[in-house]
Protein backbone atom coordinates (compact mmCIF):
# COMPACT_ATOMS: atom_id res chain seq x y z
CA UNK A 1 0.00 0.00 0.00
CA UNK A 2 2.70 2.37 1.33
CA UNK A 3 5.99 2.16 0.12
CA UNK A 4 9.00 4.24 0.60
CA UNK A 5 12.37 3.94 -1.45
CA UNK A 6 15.53 5.38 -0.08
CA UNK A 7 14.15 8.71 1.32
CA UNK A 8 16.35 11.32 2.32
CA UNK A 9 15.14 13.81 4.04
CA UNK A 10 16.14 16.68 6.31
CA UNK A 11 15.41 20.77 7.50
CA UNK A 12 17.65 23.06 5.59
CA UNK A 13 21.82 21.76 5.58
CA UNK A 14 20.92 19.31 8.43
CA UNK A 15 19.87 15.60 7.59
CA UNK A 16 17.20 13.94 9.63
CA UNK A 17 16.71 10.63 7.44
CA UNK A 18 19.10 9.10 5.59
CA UNK A 19 18.23 6.52 3.27
CA UNK A 20 14.83 5.04 4.55
CA UNK A 21 12.86 2.09 2.76
CA UNK A 22 9.81 1.31 4.47
CA UNK A 23 6.45 -0.56 3.59
CA UNK A 24 3.21 -0.67 4.99
CA UNK A 25 0.75 -3.46 3.17
CA UNK A 26 -3.33 -2.62 3.56
CA UNK A 27 -4.88 -3.76 6.58
CA UNK A 28 -1.83 -3.79 8.37
CA UNK A 29 -0.92 -2.10 11.60
CA UNK A 30 3.38 -0.76 11.75
CA UNK A 31 4.55 1.18 14.38
CA UNK A 32 8.32 2.71 13.75
CA UNK A 33 10.31 3.23 17.30
CA UNK A 34 13.19 4.62 18.59
CA UNK A 35 14.69 7.85 20.90
CA UNK A 36 14.28 10.72 20.51
CA UNK A 37 15.25 13.16 17.64
CA UNK A 38 15.57 9.64 15.68
CA UNK A 39 13.53 11.08 12.67
CA UNK A 40 10.24 9.75 13.39
CA UNK A 41 8.21 12.37 13.26
CA UNK A 42 10.00 13.56 9.83
CA UNK A 43 9.44 10.72 8.96
CA UNK A 44 5.34 11.05 9.18
CA UNK A 45 5.85 14.47 7.78
CA UNK A 46 7.60 13.31 4.46
CA UNK A 47 4.60 10.66 4.00
CA UNK A 48 2.09 13.14 4.39
CA UNK A 49 3.63 16.15 2.09
CA UNK A 50 4.70 18.39 5.04
CA UNK A 51 8.21 18.31 3.82
CA UNK A 52 9.31 17.28 0.61
CA UNK A 53 12.18 14.38 0.39
CA UNK A 54 15.57 15.06 -0.47
CA UNK A 55 15.86 12.15 -2.63
CA UNK A 56 13.86 8.90 -3.01
CA UNK A 57 10.83 7.81 -3.82
CA UNK A 58 7.07 7.54 -1.90
CA UNK A 59 4.52 5.38 -3.51
CA UNK A 60 1.03 4.87 -2.18
CA UNK A 61 -1.20 2.35 -3.81
CA UNK A 62 0.36 3.19 -6.64
CA UNK A 63 0.41 6.68 -7.42
CA UNK A 64 4.24 8.33 -7.01
CA UNK A 65 3.25 11.09 -3.91
CA UNK A 66 7.33 12.05 -4.16
CA UNK A 67 7.19 15.73 -3.72
CA UNK A 68 3.25 16.61 -3.25
CA UNK A 69 2.22 18.69 -0.95
CA UNK A 70 0.29 17.69 2.30
CA UNK A 71 -3.40 19.09 1.03
CA UNK A 72 -3.04 16.70 -2.12
CA UNK A 73 -1.64 13.95 -0.22
CA UNK A 74 -4.42 13.38 2.11
CA UNK A 75 -7.04 14.04 -1.06
CA UNK A 76 -5.23 10.45 -1.53
CA UNK A 77 -6.33 8.84 1.15
CA UNK A 78 -3.34 9.34 4.22
CA UNK A 79 -4.67 11.66 7.18
CA UNK A 80 -1.85 12.23 9.11
CA UNK A 81 -2.15 13.11 13.11
CA UNK A 82 0.82 14.56 13.58
CA UNK A 83 3.12 15.01 16.91
CA UNK A 84 1.23 17.09 19.63
CA UNK A 85 -2.33 16.62 18.14
CA UNK A 86 -2.59 20.51 16.52
CA UNK A 87 -6.40 20.71 16.89
CA UNK A 88 -7.94 24.08 16.19
CA UNK A 89 -8.12 25.35 19.99
CA UNK A 90 -10.39 28.27 19.40
CA UNK A 91 -13.34 26.04 16.99
CA UNK A 92 -16.18 23.99 18.34
CA UNK A 93 -15.04 20.28 18.92
CA UNK A 94 -17.36 20.24 15.66
CA UNK A 95 -15.64 22.51 13.89
CA UNK A 96 -12.66 20.59 14.25
CA UNK A 97 -14.65 17.87 13.09
CA UNK A 98 -15.76 19.52 9.97
CA UNK A 99 -12.55 21.02 8.83
CA UNK A 100 -11.37 16.92 9.01
CA UNK A 101 -14.05 16.73 6.07
CA UNK A 102 -13.17 19.47 4.20
CA UNK A 103 -12.11 17.28 0.98
CA UNK A 104 -15.14 17.71 -1.37
CA UNK A 105 -15.58 13.60 -1.30
CA UNK A 106 -15.70 13.76 2.57
CA UNK A 107 -18.09 16.78 2.74
CA UNK A 108 -20.54 14.04 0.65
CA UNK A 109 -20.07 12.02 3.42
CA UNK A 110 -20.18 13.67 6.45
CA UNK A 111 -22.78 13.02 8.27
CA UNK A 112 -22.07 9.25 7.84
CA UNK A 113 -18.46 9.85 8.59
CA UNK A 114 -19.53 12.06 12.15
CA UNK A 115 -21.87 8.96 12.72
CA UNK A 116 -18.68 6.58 12.96
CA UNK A 117 -16.51 9.29 14.94
CA UNK A 118 -18.63 9.84 17.35
CA UNK A 119 -19.76 5.73 18.15
CA UNK A 120 -15.68 5.67 18.49
CA UNK A 121 -14.98 8.55 20.76
CA UNK A 122 -18.56 9.40 22.02
CA UNK A 123 -17.10 11.80 24.58
CA UNK A 124 -16.88 13.59 21.42
CA UNK A 125 -20.59 13.72 20.77
CA UNK A 126 -20.96 15.37 24.19
CA UNK A 127 -18.35 18.13 23.83
CA UNK A 128 -19.34 19.00 20.19
CA UNK A 129 -20.16 22.42 21.12
CA UNK A 130 -17.39 22.81 23.75
CA UNK A 131 -13.94 24.63 22.23
CA UNK A 132 -11.38 22.47 21.68
CA UNK A 133 -8.92 24.02 23.17
CA UNK A 134 -10.93 23.29 26.23
CA UNK A 135 -10.87 19.54 26.35
CA UNK A 136 -8.43 17.33 28.42
CA UNK A 137 -5.42 16.07 26.50
CA UNK A 138 -6.75 12.89 25.94
CA UNK A 139 -10.06 14.00 24.57
CA UNK A 140 -7.64 16.01 22.11
CA UNK A 141 -6.09 13.22 21.19
CA UNK A 142 -9.24 11.61 20.28
CA UNK A 143 -10.54 14.74 18.39
CA UNK A 144 -6.80 14.63 16.98
CA UNK A 145 -7.82 11.17 15.62
CA UNK A 146 -11.60 11.55 14.73
CA UNK A 147 -10.41 14.75 12.50
CA UNK A 148 -8.13 12.64 10.51
CA UNK A 149 -10.80 10.09 10.33
CA UNK A 150 -13.30 12.67 8.91
CA UNK A 151 -11.41 12.70 5.91
CA UNK A 152 -12.40 9.05 4.75
CA UNK A 153 -8.67 8.16 4.66
CA UNK A 154 -7.07 4.44 4.19
CA UNK A 155 -3.91 4.75 5.87
CA UNK A 156 -3.70 6.55 9.29
CA UNK A 157 -0.83 8.25 10.18
CA UNK A 158 0.08 8.73 14.50
CA UNK A 159 2.55 10.73 15.36
CA UNK A 160 3.06 9.91 19.44
CA UNK A 161 -0.27 9.79 20.28
CA UNK A 162 -0.01 9.06 23.87
CA UNK A 163 2.29 12.02 24.41
CA UNK A 164 1.51 13.72 27.11
CA UNK A 165 -1.05 11.31 28.62
CA UNK A 166 -1.32 10.15 32.43
CA UNK A 167 -0.95 6.39 31.96
CA UNK A 168 -4.65 5.47 32.63
CA UNK A 169 -5.28 7.60 29.57
CA UNK A 170 -2.47 6.06 27.62
CA UNK A 171 -4.38 2.44 27.90
CA UNK A 172 -7.46 3.73 27.21
CA UNK A 173 -5.82 5.12 24.04
CA UNK A 174 -4.71 2.34 22.84
CA UNK A 175 -7.44 0.51 23.44
CA UNK A 176 -9.20 2.77 21.24
CA UNK A 177 -6.60 2.82 18.66
CA UNK A 178 -7.01 -1.03 18.46
CA UNK A 179 -10.87 -0.24 17.68
CA UNK A 180 -9.76 2.45 14.72
CA UNK A 181 -7.54 -0.50 13.48
CA UNK A 182 -10.89 -3.07 13.94
CA UNK A 183 -12.53 -0.77 11.52
CA UNK A 184 -10.17 -1.85 8.61
CA UNK A 185 -7.93 1.36 8.94
CA UNK A 186 -4.20 0.51 7.75
CA UNK A 187 -2.29 2.24 10.75
CA UNK A 188 1.23 3.36 10.47
CA UNK A 189 2.25 4.80 14.29
CA UNK A 190 5.00 6.52 16.19
CA UNK A 191 5.65 5.68 19.48
CA UNK A 192 7.78 5.94 22.79
CA UNK A 193 5.88 3.46 24.85
CA UNK A 194 7.06 1.35 23.25
CA UNK A 195 6.11 -1.86 24.94
CA UNK A 196 2.55 -1.08 24.60
CA UNK A 197 2.79 -0.10 20.96
CA UNK A 198 4.19 -3.19 20.06
CA UNK A 199 1.24 -5.20 21.80
CA UNK A 200 -0.88 -3.10 19.05
CA UNK A 201 1.34 -3.68 15.98
CA UNK A 202 1.85 -6.72 13.48
CA UNK A 203 5.44 -5.27 12.69
CA UNK A 204 7.79 -2.24 13.83
CA UNK A 205 10.66 -0.47 12.30
CA UNK A 206 13.59 0.81 15.05
CA UNK A 207 14.75 4.28 13.59
CA UNK A 208 18.44 5.79 15.30
CA UNK A 209 19.67 8.72 14.50
CA UNK A 210 17.93 9.09 11.24
CA UNK A 211 18.43 5.12 10.10
CA UNK A 212 16.28 2.47 9.78
CA UNK A 213 18.14 -0.06 12.05
CA UNK A 214 15.98 -3.08 12.41
CA UNK A 215 12.74 -4.35 11.30
CA UNK A 216 10.53 -7.46 12.38
CA UNK A 217 7.63 -8.86 13.43
CA UNK A 218 6.12 -7.38 16.91
CA UNK A 219 6.08 -10.61 18.87
CA UNK A 220 9.33 -11.73 17.94
CA UNK A 221 10.56 -8.32 18.92
CA UNK A 222 8.73 -7.46 21.36
CA UNK A 223 11.35 -9.15 24.46
CA UNK A 224 14.21 -8.90 22.62
CA UNK A 225 17.27 -6.63 22.51
CA UNK A 226 15.12 -4.47 20.42
CA UNK A 227 13.23 -3.14 22.52
CA UNK A 228 16.06 -2.30 25.23
CA UNK A 229 17.73 -0.68 22.69
CA UNK A 230 14.89 1.53 22.33
CA UNK A 231 14.78 2.14 25.71
CA UNK A 232 18.12 2.72 26.29
CA UNK A 233 18.07 5.78 23.86
CA UNK A 234 14.83 7.79 25.64
CA UNK B 1 -21.13 73.79 29.79
CA UNK B 2 -21.99 71.77 26.87
CA UNK B 3 -25.54 71.07 25.78
CA UNK B 4 -26.76 67.77 26.91
CA UNK B 5 -28.01 67.34 23.38
CA UNK B 6 -24.78 68.45 21.82
CA UNK B 7 -23.07 65.53 23.61
CA UNK B 8 -26.12 62.95 22.71
CA UNK B 9 -25.60 63.81 19.27
CA UNK B 10 -22.14 63.39 19.27
CA UNK B 11 -22.59 59.90 21.05
CA UNK B 12 -25.19 58.91 18.20
CA UNK B 13 -22.72 59.93 15.74
CA UNK B 14 -20.06 58.45 17.25
CA UNK B 15 -21.95 55.29 17.12
CA UNK B 16 -22.95 55.45 13.39
CA UNK B 17 -19.16 56.20 12.72
CA UNK B 18 -18.28 53.16 14.37
CA UNK B 19 -19.70 51.07 12.48
CA UNK B 20 -18.18 52.01 9.30
CA UNK B 21 -14.64 52.03 11.28
CA UNK B 22 -15.43 48.37 12.52
CA UNK B 23 -15.92 47.43 9.24
CA UNK B 24 -12.37 48.45 8.26
CA UNK B 25 -11.20 46.98 11.42
CA UNK B 26 -12.49 43.43 10.96
CA UNK B 27 -11.32 43.66 6.78
CA UNK B 28 -7.54 44.36 8.18
CA UNK B 29 -7.93 42.10 11.04
CA UNK B 30 -9.54 39.02 8.84
CA UNK B 31 -6.15 39.64 6.35
CA UNK B 32 -3.96 39.63 9.38
CA UNK B 33 -5.22 36.69 11.39
CA UNK B 34 -4.86 34.83 8.47
CA UNK B 35 -1.70 35.91 6.94
CA UNK B 36 0.16 37.51 9.22
CA UNK B 37 0.81 40.45 7.47
CA UNK B 38 -0.38 44.38 8.37
CA UNK B 39 -1.99 45.39 4.66
CA UNK B 40 -0.65 49.03 5.94
CA UNK B 41 -2.00 49.79 2.58
CA UNK B 42 -5.44 48.85 2.81
CA UNK B 43 -7.54 52.41 3.88
CA UNK B 44 -5.41 53.31 0.50
CA UNK B 45 -7.38 50.63 -1.64
CA UNK B 46 -10.82 52.07 0.21
CA UNK B 47 -9.33 54.97 -1.05
CA UNK B 48 -9.37 53.92 -4.65
CA UNK B 49 -12.52 52.41 -4.19
CA UNK B 50 -14.09 55.55 -3.19
CA UNK B 51 -12.98 57.41 -6.23
CA UNK B 52 -14.40 54.39 -8.11
CA UNK B 53 -17.52 54.95 -6.98
CA UNK B 54 -17.37 59.10 -7.21
CA UNK B 55 -16.76 58.47 -11.04
CA UNK B 56 -19.57 55.57 -11.56
CA UNK B 57 -21.84 57.71 -9.61
CA UNK B 58 -20.95 61.33 -10.03
CA UNK B 59 -19.28 61.69 -13.66
CA UNK B 60 -21.13 58.67 -15.61
CA UNK B 61 -24.56 58.91 -13.30
CA UNK B 62 -24.35 55.25 -12.38
CA UNK B 63 -27.17 54.72 -9.86
CA UNK B 64 -25.14 54.84 -6.39
CA UNK B 65 -25.84 51.09 -5.52
CA UNK B 66 -24.37 49.81 -8.57
CA UNK B 67 -21.84 52.19 -8.23
CA UNK B 68 -21.47 50.67 -4.27
CA UNK B 69 -21.73 46.97 -5.46
CA UNK B 70 -18.48 47.98 -8.34
CA UNK B 71 -17.14 49.27 -5.45
CA UNK B 72 -17.28 45.86 -3.51
CA UNK B 73 -16.32 44.22 -6.80
CA UNK B 74 -13.41 46.14 -7.45
CA UNK B 75 -12.38 46.20 -3.91
CA UNK B 76 -12.60 41.94 -3.97
CA UNK B 77 -10.14 42.48 -7.46
CA UNK B 78 -7.47 44.95 -6.04
CA UNK B 79 -7.37 42.49 -2.60
CA UNK B 80 -6.46 39.19 -4.96
CA UNK B 81 -3.94 41.41 -6.75
CA UNK B 82 -2.14 42.73 -3.63
CA UNK B 83 -1.83 39.01 -2.43
CA UNK B 84 -1.07 37.34 -5.69
CA UNK B 85 1.05 40.42 -6.62
CA UNK B 86 2.80 41.86 -3.81
CA UNK B 87 2.24 39.25 -0.44
CA UNK B 88 2.74 36.28 -1.84
CA UNK B 89 6.23 36.46 -3.53
CA UNK B 90 7.52 37.65 0.12
CA UNK B 91 5.38 35.26 2.71
CA UNK B 92 8.45 34.13 3.56
CA UNK B 93 10.49 36.75 4.04
CA UNK B 94 11.66 38.95 7.80
CA UNK B 95 8.34 41.25 9.00
CA UNK B 96 10.36 43.96 8.06
CA UNK B 97 10.65 43.53 4.84
CA UNK B 98 6.57 42.74 4.37
CA UNK B 99 6.00 46.43 5.68
CA UNK B 100 8.46 47.69 3.80
CA UNK B 101 6.13 46.35 0.22
CA UNK B 102 2.90 47.07 1.48
CA UNK B 103 4.53 50.40 2.92
CA UNK B 104 5.56 50.69 -0.84
CA UNK B 105 2.03 49.62 -1.71
CA UNK B 106 1.01 52.45 0.04
CA UNK B 107 3.30 55.18 -1.40
CA UNK B 108 2.17 54.52 -4.40
CA UNK B 109 -0.81 54.06 -4.78
CA UNK B 110 -1.20 57.66 -3.27
CA UNK B 111 1.03 58.83 -5.53
CA UNK B 112 -0.88 57.51 -8.29
CA UNK B 113 -4.09 58.97 -7.47
CA UNK B 114 -2.70 62.39 -7.04
CA UNK B 115 -0.89 62.06 -10.81
CA UNK B 116 -4.25 60.52 -12.05
CA UNK B 117 -6.84 62.93 -10.23
CA UNK B 118 -4.77 65.84 -8.60
CA UNK B 119 -5.08 66.59 -4.73
CA UNK B 120 -8.89 67.96 -5.01
CA UNK B 121 -11.34 66.65 -2.75
CA UNK B 122 -14.21 65.19 -4.68
CA UNK B 123 -17.38 64.15 -2.98
CA UNK B 124 -20.87 62.11 -4.13
CA UNK B 125 -23.39 65.00 -3.93
CA UNK B 126 -26.84 62.89 -2.95
CA UNK B 127 -29.50 64.82 -1.54
CA UNK B 128 -30.21 62.62 1.81
CA UNK B 129 -31.80 63.98 3.99
CA UNK B 130 -31.32 65.50 7.63
CA UNK B 131 -32.74 63.85 10.41
CA UNK B 132 -33.77 65.70 13.37
CA UNK B 133 -35.14 63.50 16.49
CA UNK B 134 -35.31 65.26 20.39
CA UNK B 135 -33.02 67.97 19.15
CA UNK B 136 -30.34 65.87 17.95
CA UNK B 137 -29.59 66.56 14.12
CA UNK B 138 -28.03 63.10 12.43
CA UNK B 139 -27.18 62.55 8.92
CA UNK B 140 -29.58 59.90 7.00
CA UNK B 141 -26.00 58.86 4.76
CA UNK B 142 -24.88 58.17 8.43
CA UNK B 143 -27.59 56.38 9.10
CA UNK B 144 -27.40 54.24 6.08
CA UNK B 145 -24.09 53.45 6.43
CA UNK B 146 -24.37 52.60 10.06
CA UNK B 147 -26.72 50.16 8.79
CA UNK B 148 -25.08 48.41 6.11
CA UNK B 149 -22.04 48.15 8.03
CA UNK B 150 -24.12 46.25 10.47
CA UNK B 151 -25.68 43.78 7.91
CA UNK B 152 -22.14 43.47 6.21
CA UNK B 153 -20.47 42.24 9.59
CA UNK B 154 -23.45 40.06 10.04
CA UNK B 155 -22.82 38.18 6.71
CA UNK B 156 -18.79 37.96 7.51
CA UNK B 157 -19.70 36.48 10.94
CA UNK B 158 -22.02 34.06 8.92
CA UNK B 159 -19.86 33.22 6.32
CA UNK B 160 -16.86 32.42 8.93
CA UNK B 161 -19.05 30.67 11.35
CA UNK B 162 -21.28 28.23 8.98
CA UNK B 163 -18.96 27.90 5.48
CA UNK B 164 -16.77 25.40 4.82
CA UNK B 165 -13.95 28.03 3.72
CA UNK B 166 -15.07 30.90 6.24
CA UNK B 167 -14.37 27.83 9.13
CA UNK B 168 -10.94 26.89 7.23
CA UNK B 169 -9.98 30.86 7.47
CA UNK B 170 -10.94 30.59 11.03
CA UNK B 171 -8.40 27.17 11.19
CA UNK B 172 -5.62 28.73 9.28
CA UNK B 173 -5.14 31.68 11.61
CA UNK B 174 -4.86 29.07 14.23
CA UNK B 175 -2.52 26.49 12.85
CA UNK B 176 -1.92 27.17 8.92
CA UNK B 177 -0.39 23.76 8.51
CA UNK B 178 -2.52 21.20 10.76
CA UNK B 179 -5.12 22.86 7.69
CA UNK B 180 -2.98 21.83 4.99
CA UNK B 181 -3.28 18.08 6.24
CA UNK B 182 -6.91 18.60 6.20
CA UNK B 183 -6.92 19.38 2.14
CA UNK B 184 -7.19 22.81 2.14
CA UNK B 185 -4.41 24.43 0.05
CA UNK B 186 -3.07 27.30 2.11
CA UNK B 187 -2.72 29.35 -1.31
CA UNK B 188 -6.33 29.31 -2.03
CA UNK B 189 -7.39 29.77 1.72
CA UNK B 190 -5.22 32.88 1.40
CA UNK B 191 -6.41 34.30 -1.61
CA UNK B 192 -10.31 33.93 -0.45
CA UNK B 193 -9.54 35.67 2.48
CA UNK B 194 -8.29 38.67 0.18
CA UNK B 195 -10.48 38.79 -1.41
CA UNK B 196 -13.41 38.93 1.62
CA UNK B 197 -10.74 41.84 2.93
CA UNK B 198 -10.78 43.62 -0.08
CA UNK B 199 -14.47 43.52 -0.64
CA UNK B 200 -15.04 44.75 2.73
CA UNK B 201 -13.02 47.72 1.83
CA UNK B 202 -14.98 48.14 -1.28
CA UNK B 203 -18.02 48.23 1.01
CA UNK B 204 -16.40 50.80 3.17
CA UNK B 205 -15.92 52.87 0.61
CA UNK B 206 -18.78 53.17 -0.59
CA UNK B 207 -20.25 54.02 2.88
CA UNK B 208 -17.48 56.29 3.34
CA UNK B 209 -17.83 58.36 -0.18
CA UNK B 210 -21.35 59.32 0.74
CA UNK B 211 -20.27 60.87 3.75
CA UNK B 212 -16.86 62.53 3.14
CA UNK B 213 -15.21 63.85 0.13
CA UNK B 214 -11.88 61.55 -1.41
CA UNK B 215 -8.63 62.71 -1.87
CA UNK B 216 -5.03 61.10 -2.54
CA UNK B 217 -4.66 61.53 1.39
CA UNK B 218 -7.79 60.06 2.38
CA UNK B 219 -6.12 56.90 3.97
CA UNK B 220 -3.65 59.09 6.01
CA UNK B 221 -5.98 59.59 8.47
CA UNK B 222 -8.22 56.14 8.73
CA UNK B 223 -4.99 54.47 8.14
CA UNK B 224 -3.73 54.98 11.60
CA UNK B 225 -6.97 54.61 12.95
CA UNK B 226 -7.86 51.52 11.63
CA UNK B 227 -4.83 49.69 12.66
CA UNK B 228 -5.13 51.49 16.29
CA UNK B 229 -7.95 49.76 16.08
CA UNK B 230 -7.19 46.73 15.55
CA UNK B 231 -4.46 47.00 18.07
CA UNK B 232 -6.46 48.00 20.79
CA UNK B 233 -9.11 45.35 20.34
CA UNK B 234 -5.99 42.81 19.70
CA UNK B 235 -4.59 42.29 16.34
CA UNK B 236 -6.63 39.20 14.64
CA UNK B 237 -8.91 39.25 17.27
CA UNK B 238 -12.25 40.03 15.44
CA UNK B 239 -14.81 40.51 18.27
CA UNK B 240 -12.03 42.66 20.32
CA UNK B 241 -11.75 44.66 16.68
CA UNK B 242 -15.23 45.20 16.45
CA UNK B 243 -15.25 46.82 20.09
CA UNK B 244 -12.56 48.75 19.80
CA UNK B 245 -13.79 50.19 16.88
CA UNK B 246 -16.91 52.01 19.09
CA UNK B 247 -14.61 52.98 22.02
CA UNK B 248 -12.33 55.11 19.36
CA UNK B 249 -15.37 56.55 17.44
CA UNK B 250 -16.79 57.94 20.53
CA UNK B 251 -13.39 59.15 22.44
CA UNK B 252 -13.57 61.10 18.87
CA UNK B 253 -17.01 62.33 18.82
CA UNK B 254 -16.91 62.73 22.05
CA UNK B 255 -14.00 64.47 22.37
CA UNK B 256 -14.70 66.33 18.90
CA UNK B 257 -17.91 68.42 20.22
CA UNK B 258 -16.47 68.78 23.85
CA UNK B 259 -13.00 70.23 22.57
CA UNK B 260 -12.00 69.96 18.46
CA UNK B 261 -11.80 67.01 16.39
CA UNK B 262 -8.27 67.05 16.76
CA UNK B 263 -8.41 67.37 19.88
CA UNK B 264 -10.31 64.45 19.99
CA UNK B 265 -7.88 62.37 17.73
CA UNK B 266 -5.34 63.05 20.42
CA UNK B 267 -6.93 61.45 23.13
CA UNK B 268 -7.70 58.58 21.17
CA UNK B 269 -3.98 58.55 20.18
CA UNK B 270 -2.91 59.29 23.86
CA UNK B 271 -5.54 56.60 25.11
CA UNK B 272 -4.30 54.02 22.77
CA UNK B 273 -0.77 54.82 23.91
CA UNK B 274 -1.40 53.98 27.81
CA UNK B 275 -3.62 50.68 26.39
CA UNK B 276 -0.29 49.46 24.71
CA UNK B 277 1.61 49.84 27.98
CA UNK B 278 -1.53 48.37 30.41
CA UNK B 279 -2.49 45.65 27.91
CA UNK B 280 -0.31 44.74 24.96
CA UNK B 281 -2.03 41.95 24.11
CA UNK B 282 -5.53 44.37 22.98
CA UNK B 283 -8.20 44.93 25.36
CA UNK B 284 -8.95 41.45 25.24
CA UNK B 285 -6.01 39.57 25.66
CA UNK B 286 -6.00 35.88 27.11
CA UNK B 287 -3.73 35.54 29.63
CA UNK B 288 -0.94 32.95 28.51
N1 LIG C 1 11.91 22.19 11.91
C1 LIG C 1 13.14 21.68 12.13
N2 LIG C 1 14.23 22.38 11.78
C2 LIG C 1 15.47 21.88 11.99
N3 LIG C 1 15.71 20.69 12.55
C3 LIG C 1 14.67 19.95 12.92
C4 LIG C 1 13.32 20.40 12.72
N4 LIG C 1 12.49 19.45 13.19
C5 LIG C 1 13.27 18.46 13.64
N5 LIG C 1 14.57 18.75 13.48
C6 LIG C 1 15.71 17.87 13.83
O1 LIG C 1 15.59 16.67 13.11
C7 LIG C 1 15.93 15.57 13.92
C8 LIG C 1 14.78 14.59 13.92
O2 LIG C 1 13.66 15.21 14.49
P1 LIG C 1 12.25 14.48 14.64
O3 LIG C 1 11.32 15.46 15.18
O4 LIG C 1 11.92 13.83 13.37
O5 LIG C 1 12.61 13.39 15.74
P2 LIG C 1 11.63 12.41 16.53
O6 LIG C 1 12.18 11.06 16.36
O7 LIG C 1 10.24 12.65 16.14
O8 LIG C 1 11.88 12.89 18.01
P3 LIG C 1 10.86 12.95 19.26
O9 LIG C 1 10.79 11.58 19.81
O10 LIG C 1 11.52 13.88 20.20
O11 LIG C 1 9.56 13.45 18.75
C9 LIG C 1 16.24 16.12 15.29
O12 LIG C 1 17.64 16.17 15.43
C10 LIG C 1 15.66 17.50 15.29
O13 LIG C 1 16.44 18.35 16.06
MG1 LIG D 1 8.60 13.32 17.10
Amino acid sequence: MLELRNVTAGYGAFTALWDVSLDVAAGEAVAVVGPNGAGKTTLLRVISGMIAPRAGALTFEGASLTGRPAYEVVAHGIAHVPEGRRIFPMLTVADNLKMGAYLKVARRAYAESLERVFALFPVLSERRRQRAGSLSGGEQQMLAVGRALMSRPRLVLLDEPSMGLAPVMVLRLFDLIRRVREEGYTILIVEQNVRQVLKLVDRAYLLEAGHLKMEGRAEALAEQDFVRKAYVGL
Amino acid sequence: MIDPIFLAEAAVNGLLLGGVLALLALGLNLIFGVIDIVWIAYVDLVMICMYAVYFLVQVYGWPIWIGSLASVGLGALLGIAVHVLIISPILGSAPVNQLLATGGLLFFLQSFATFLWTTDHRSVRLTLPTLEYGGMFLSFARLVAFAVALLVMLGLFLFLRHTYIGTAIRAVSQDREAMALMGANPRTVYVVTSAVGGALAGVAAALLIIQYSVHPFFGAAFGPLTFMICVLGGLGNMIGAFVAAFIMSEIISIGGVVWSTEMGYVIAFVIFIIMIFVRPGGLFARRA
